[in-house]
């Protein structure tokens, strides 16, 4: 039970965010309306997908170092992961979106960043699935992976910061961006964004952990 | 440990790369102008999302558990 701490601390962040999401005052903004709780759903979802995605980064630099196998399995399997947060990002903006712009895809800059960056992780996906050898395999993929890592972060906090964005704190939008300079936000916000990077780590170490157990199994095969 | 608090650092410190803030005041809680959905939650409707999602949220995560269970499982058959 003490090992698994961190998964009951992910459960009861969940819980409390959506309990707190749902029923906790919110600011009364214009535009916003009701849909400012979003933020506790669409807006960690992309803080999960970094995290994870930096976690993968550092897995693929010690996979480089190391050579061991192991660190190529964290690095594949975090970066899925965050695949999924980010696909789910990328969907409840869409939704969040077409109340608030007008629109599903509005063009935004950060929109289109972020479309361009799951591609590329795509591309990391396909690209691994292309190789054969499993040690070609797994350098090949640490080094896009961390190229990857390397292009998404100016994609996503620095070019949409420089025209004019929809999102908040881009461009000519300030009257949007409350959120982390509001107390009773942010006391939702902070353990939503703990708690859904917690579950990402989870279904990571879920996934990890199948893949030595397959390993294991393909290796006695052939033993 | 010391992974999780270097993530859980690096969460706080993201929140930083947000600029040009708006703030928010007192007045904007109180601001009726501004249409919520003030009936839905006086009627306790806000109640039954709640209940939905959370019944929703508990089945999924008890289909997490126990797939890590049987993951462990396999580890010690494996092992």
């Amino acid at each position: 039970m003490l090992k698994h701490w961190w998964k009951i601390l992910t459960i009861a962040l969940l819980i409390f965010t959506l309990i707190g999401g749902l029923l906790f005052d919110v600011p009364r903004l214009a535009i916003l309306n009701e849909t400012i709780r979003a933020l506790h759903f669409h807006v960690t979802m992309w803080f999960a997908m970094i995290l994870l995605l930096l976690v993968a980064a550092i897995y693929s630099i010690k996979y480089l170092k190391s050579g061991n196998i192991k660190h190529d399995d964290i690095a594949v399997e975090f970066t899925n992961t965050a695949l999924v947060m980010g696909m789910l990002g990328i969907f409840t903006g869409m939704i969040w979106a077409k109340f608030t712009w007008g629109d599903y895809w509005n063009g935004d800059p950060k929109q289109n960043a972020s479309a361009i960056g799951i591609l590329m992780y795509f591309a990391y996906i396909i690209l691994r699935n292309s190789l054969e050898d499993r040690q070609q395999r797994a350098r090949i993929g640490a080094v896009y992976n961390i190229f990857a890592f390397a292009a998404l972060i100016p994609l996503l906090f620095v070019l949409p910061r420089l025209t004019d964005s929809l999102h908040p704190g881009n461009g000519g939008n300030p009257g949007f961006n409350a959120y982390d300079l509001d107390s009773k936000l942010r006391l939702v916000f902070y353990p939503a964004i703990i708690g859904w990077t917690l579950l990402g780590v989870w279904m990571s170490t879920l996934k990890i952990r199948l893949r030595v157990v397959q390993r294991k199994v393909e290796d006695r095969k052939f033993a | 440990m010391k992974k999780l608090l270097i993530i859980m650092f690096l969460c706080l410190s993201m929140t930083t790369f947000a600029q040009e803030k708006y703030e928010v005041t007192d007045a904007d809680y109180q601001n009726t102008q501004v249409e919520m959905a003030d009936k839905m939650r006086a009627d306790g409707k806000i109640y039954v999302l709640v209940a939905i999602i959370g019944a929703v949220m508990f089945g999924l995560i008890g289909y997490t558990i126990s797939i890590d269970r049987k993951v462990s499982k396999l580890e010690k058959e494996v092992k």
